[in-house]
Formats: structure tokens, sequence, C-alpha cells
């Protein structure tokens, strides 16, 4: 065995390179939210938050198609993934306590590491292709998928952390086991899916490879389901690949609004659970 | 009456159940989905080209004299995720250890509440980083004195230009840190306290006992947490699309990493939208796609087989 201060020296070099690790993989964080906010700034204006864009190569016009078709997706993806996604989870907690319920925790954890490109893919196969145009509704699909599994493990993790006395309870009074989960067991952990659902919001806010494939970008406002339509992380990427400079100043504005909707959401979902879970233990 | 109300009451609850099943099911339902919608436009290209499609290297898109071969791509991945996994997985792991063994709870909330934000940031803000800030940092800083001081080396052929493979595995190997760290620090608390109490009650430091009594014990969720992070950078598009350089056919053969290259993702997402549907292209590219999604699949199935393995001997009983 090595001296004793060789080995606090050891001991006291893990704990420095444990710190150095740490301090490098926030220099990007840092990196990221100064660029973006100060580049950001410059470009935000009242015009550039409520126009659509001006002609390729001319200074002029905004980001507002690219919001309103961010939240029209938003709202359209959670319309579809949240009743599967929180159904799902009722599944799991409730009634998965065997081969089946395991089968599809496994493959909703597999479905979680889909590369999202594969599910634009699908999309477009499924949708895009059938329907005989790139459409906002194919988009919202492709986006829902990407939620479901997010939304059924919050759920289910949820639903677990509910005592299992309000359901012991409930049933004591005589209420059927379906009218104890979705009235008791649902309102009494509805905080913490909530909690799931807008992490799951926050993570599709910023999804852009499934979008390439189904709802392409466009220059105009929403005209139809049916359509083509913008939103901000398309918006983005097509400003940065354009060799103006108005267009990468415009490109860091509008990643400026998209950064301030998902970082805002995640931390009002960490404000939010910090208390909940106390509450319950 | 009261007879009648029960058994209405009993068949909602059969029904709430079958219900709830067959929503579960469409997780399972979805995967299988994906799988065919791959599998049926790619048949073309795998019927035309067959196993030319996953070892040939030229890429002309150009009805009339068309040829696919998606080698490149396939190595353009597995470099971008090496270089990713090589920088990223020291500085994970480092992190992981130090906030569930070491440091203080004071630091430990904040900081892994910041590393999580890094997960939260969209992917196409980190493109839009990596192309206009990070490339020049890696050209002046990492590329320049590689080149000048290492430049016989054949990976550091070429001239240092930032929109390169090196460039697409440092982003993402930034990219995979918050995946990395947080599997891999639930991983290690749920190493039972019995191991860490022995290992001090034989007068071990600190870093001893992580050494010797956790690390080693948690070790296949660790690489379970590895792989984790692997199907993340296996299937990252956006990002990596944007700093990469995005060359096609031959050119896009990673043998330097001073050289522009190409990810299955970042092909994908850069000509879907140019290839002329009555050629090949589509299926191809879907091909490509298909491709990914069996990397994607197996990466994927095989981390969270270890993971579990792990996090189910929580509490000591080790199955």
């Amino acid at each position: 065995m090595a001296r004793y201060w060789v080995r606090r020296l050891k001991d006291r070099l893990a704990y420095g390179l444990g710190l150095l690790c740490v301090v490098g993989a926030i220099i990007p964080l840092g990196g990221i939210l100064i660029e973006v906010a100060r580049q950001g700034a410059a470009a935000l204006s009242f015009e550039f938050l409520t126009s659509p864009p001006g002609p390729i190569g001319e200074p002029v016009g905004g980001i507002a198609n690219a919001i309103q078709g961010s939240l029209i997706i938003i709202y359209l993806s959670t319309l579809i993934g949240v009743p599967l996604g929180v159904m799902t989870g009722i599944y799991l907690a409730e009634f998965g306590d065997n081969p089946l319920g395991r089968a599809i925790r496994f493959f909703s954890d597999v479905l979680t590491g889909l590369p999202s490109i594969v599910v634009g893919i699908f999309a477009y196969t499924m949708l895009v292709t059938a329907l005989g145009s790139f459409s906002a509704i194919a988009g919202a699909v492709a986006l829902a998928i990407i939620m479901l599994p997010i939304v059924a493990r919050t759920t289910e993790e949820s639903l677990k952390l509910v005592p299992s006395a309000l359901r012991e309870a409930a049933l004591a009074l005589g209420v059927r086991r379906w009218r104890t989960i979705v009235s008791v067991v649902l309102s009494a952990a509805r905080s913490g899916i909530v909690t799931g659902i807008m992490l799951a919001v926050a993570r599709i806010a910023g999804e852009t490879a499934p979008l390439i494939m189904t709802i392409l970008g466009s220059q105009w406002f929403f005209v139809g389901l049916n359509q083509p339509m913008d939103a901000l992380p398309l918006r983005i990427w097509r400003l940065a690949l354009l060799p103006y400079d108005y267009a990468q100043q415009q490109g860091w504005g509008a990643a400026l609004v998209l950064i301030l909707i998902v970082l805002s959401l995640n931390v009002a979902v960490r404000f939010a659970a910090r208390g909940r879970y106390r509450g319950f233990r | 009456m009261a007879f009648r109300r029960r058994g209405w009451s009993v068949s909602m609850d059969a029904a709430f159940r079958v219900l709830a099943i067959v929503f579960a099911c469409s997780v399972i339902f979805v995967l299988f989905l994906v799988a065919l919608s791959l599998l049926g436009p790619a048949l073309p290209i795998l019927e035309r080209f067959g196993p030319r499609f996953l070892t040939g290297v030229d890429w002309i898109p150009v009805v009339g004299r068309e040829a696919y071969g998606a080698l490149p791509y396939v190595l353009g991945t597995i470099v971008t995720s090496g270089i990713a996994l090589l920088v990223g997985v020291p500085l994970s792991l480092g992190i992981a250890i130090f906030l569930a063994e070491m440091a203080p709870s004071v630091i430990r909330t904040p900081v892994s509440f910041i590393i999580e934000l890094l997960a939260a940031v969209p992917s196409v803000i980190y493109g839009l980083w990596g192309l206009f800030v990070l490339r020049f940092w890696i050209r002046d800083y990492v590329e320049a004195p590689l080149s000048t001081y290492l430049g016989f080396l054949p990976v550091f052929q070429g001239t240092p230009f930032g929109l390169d493979i090196l460039t697409g595995g440092v982003i993402l190997a930034i990219m995979i840190v918050p995946t990395v760290s947080s599997v891999s620090r639930e991983v290690l608390m749920a190493v039972p306290n019995g191991q860490r109490e022995a290992a001090y009650s034989l007068g071990a430091t600190r870093w001893e006992v992580v050494r010797v009594a956790v690390l080693a014990y948690a070790r296949s969720g660790l690489v379970g947490a590895v792989i984790l992070g692997l199907g993340r950078a296996v299937g990252e598009t956006m990002a990596v699309t944007m700093v990469i350089g995005n060359a096609v056919g031959a050119a896009a053969i990673p043998t330097s990493l001073f050289k522009g290259g190409q990810t299955m993702a970042s092909l994908i997402a850069n000509e879907f939208n140019e290839a002329d549907p009555v050629s090949l292209h589509p299926s191809a590219l879907i091909g490509v796609g298909l491709i990914l999604f069996v990397f994607a699949l197996a990466i994927n199935i095989l981390a969270r087989i270890l993971v579990q393995r792990v996090l189910k001997t929580r509490g000591g009983v080790v199955e």
C-alpha cells in the first residue's frame, strides 16, 4: 500500500479532475447562451416579430409566420401525443406489472432513442406520399411520435408516486377501479403529468430534422392543415445557410426566440417539480 | 337495478383496461410501422444495387447514370460518433462521479440543473453556434497546432478549415455529455451503500472507494450509459449537418479529420428536399435511413439491457 500522502494526493487530484470536467461542460452552454443573447438581441425588433420573411436577399421581414407555425405544430402534436402518452402511462403504472407491460416499457425506451430524422421519414412515407403534399399534419404526427414515449414514461413515474393509500381509500368506498384511476389517481398526479407534457413540448419545439420532410417550410402564414407551413427551428436552419449577413442576424434572432421558449419551459418545469416530489415523500 | 348498475360498472372496468392496453400497444405498433415505412420505399434501391448499396462509394443522383453507395456515410457516422465518445465519455464520467460521489450537495443541485439545461438546447441552435462560433475555435486553437506539429500523420492531412469531421465530432461530444452524465449518475447512485461503507471501513480514501467499490460494481451500467450516448450521437442530425462540410461520394470517405465529411443523418437532411421523385434518389436516401434505423435500434436495445441490469440490483439484491 502506497504512503498515505500519496493516496491523499490522488484523492485531491480526482476531485480536481471532476471539477474540471464540470467546468468543461459548462463552457459550451455559457458560450451558446451568451452568443445567442448577444447576436439575437441585435436582430429583435417589432417588425422582426410581427412580419413574415421578405424576399430572399433583402434585409427586411421577420419570423412571425415561423412563430405561428411553431405554435400550431406544438398544439397539434400535443393534441395527438398527449392522450396516447397518458393512456400508455396509465397502463404501465396501473396494469403494467406483467410481460406485456415490461415489453411496452422497453419499446417505449427504444422509441425515445430513435433518431428524429427516421421518424420524419416515417411521416413522409405514411402521410406526405399518401396525401400527395407536404403538410402541417404530417409534421404534427412526427412530433407526436417523439412526444409519446416521453409523456408515457413521466406519466408512469408520477402515477407510481401516488401513495397506494389513496387508491385503497377510493376502492374501500366502493369506487370502481377505472373511476379511481381517472378521478383520484390522475388528479393526485396531475402536476407530475403536466411536468412531463411540458418537457415533451420543450423537446419537440426545437426539433428540426423531421420537419424538413414533413412541413417543408414556407414564406407565408398558415394556410391549411394539408399545406406546407413554417416553424422556428426550420427557419433558423434555412436562414443560417443563406449567404447574407442579414440572414445570419435573423437566424440568431429566431434562435433567441426559440431558446427563450424552450428554456423557460424547462426552468418552469424544474421549479414546479421541486415542491411536488418533496410533498409526496 | 343495483345488480345491473354493478354489471355495467364491472364492464366499464374491463373496457377501461382494454382501452389502456390498446393505447399502450400503440408504442409497439408505431415502432413496427416505422420499420415498415422505411423498408417499403427502400426496396427499389435494395433490389437494384443489392449489397453494393452497402459497400459502394459512388453517389450520383443523375437520372441515366445513377449510382448509390452508402459506405462513406456509414463510415462518417462511425468516425464522428467515435470522436464524440472519445471526447465526451471521459468528460461525462468525470461529471457523474463528481456529482454522485464527491460534490457537496450545495454544488450538486445547481450543477446537475445546468447540465440538464444543456440537454434542452435544441440541436439546430448547437448547429448555429457550431457554424458561426465553435468552427473558428476549433480551426484556430485545435486544428492549426495539430496541423503544424502533427501534420505528417495521415489523419491530420489537409488545410484546417473548421467545417469538417473533427468539428462534427466535437459538437456531438458536447451534445452527448448531458445524456451520458445523467444516466451514469443514476447508475452510480443505484450502487448500494454497503459497497461504499465496506471500502471506507477498510480505510480507503474517497477516490479509492469510487475506484474499487463503486465503479467496479456499476461497470455494466456505465457501459450502457455510454452506448446510450452513442445512440444519440449516431442519430443526431441538424448540428452535424451544419458543421460537417457536406462532402458527397468518394470525397466523403473519412480519411482525414480535416476533411469535409457526411453522416447518414446529415446526408438525408441535406438532400431530401432536392431528390428528384422519378429517380432512385429518394429511395436511396430512405435506404440510408433504414441503415441508420438498424444502427440506432441495435445500439439502444443493447444500452437499455445493460442499464436495466444495474438499476434492477438497487438495494443490493443481485438477481
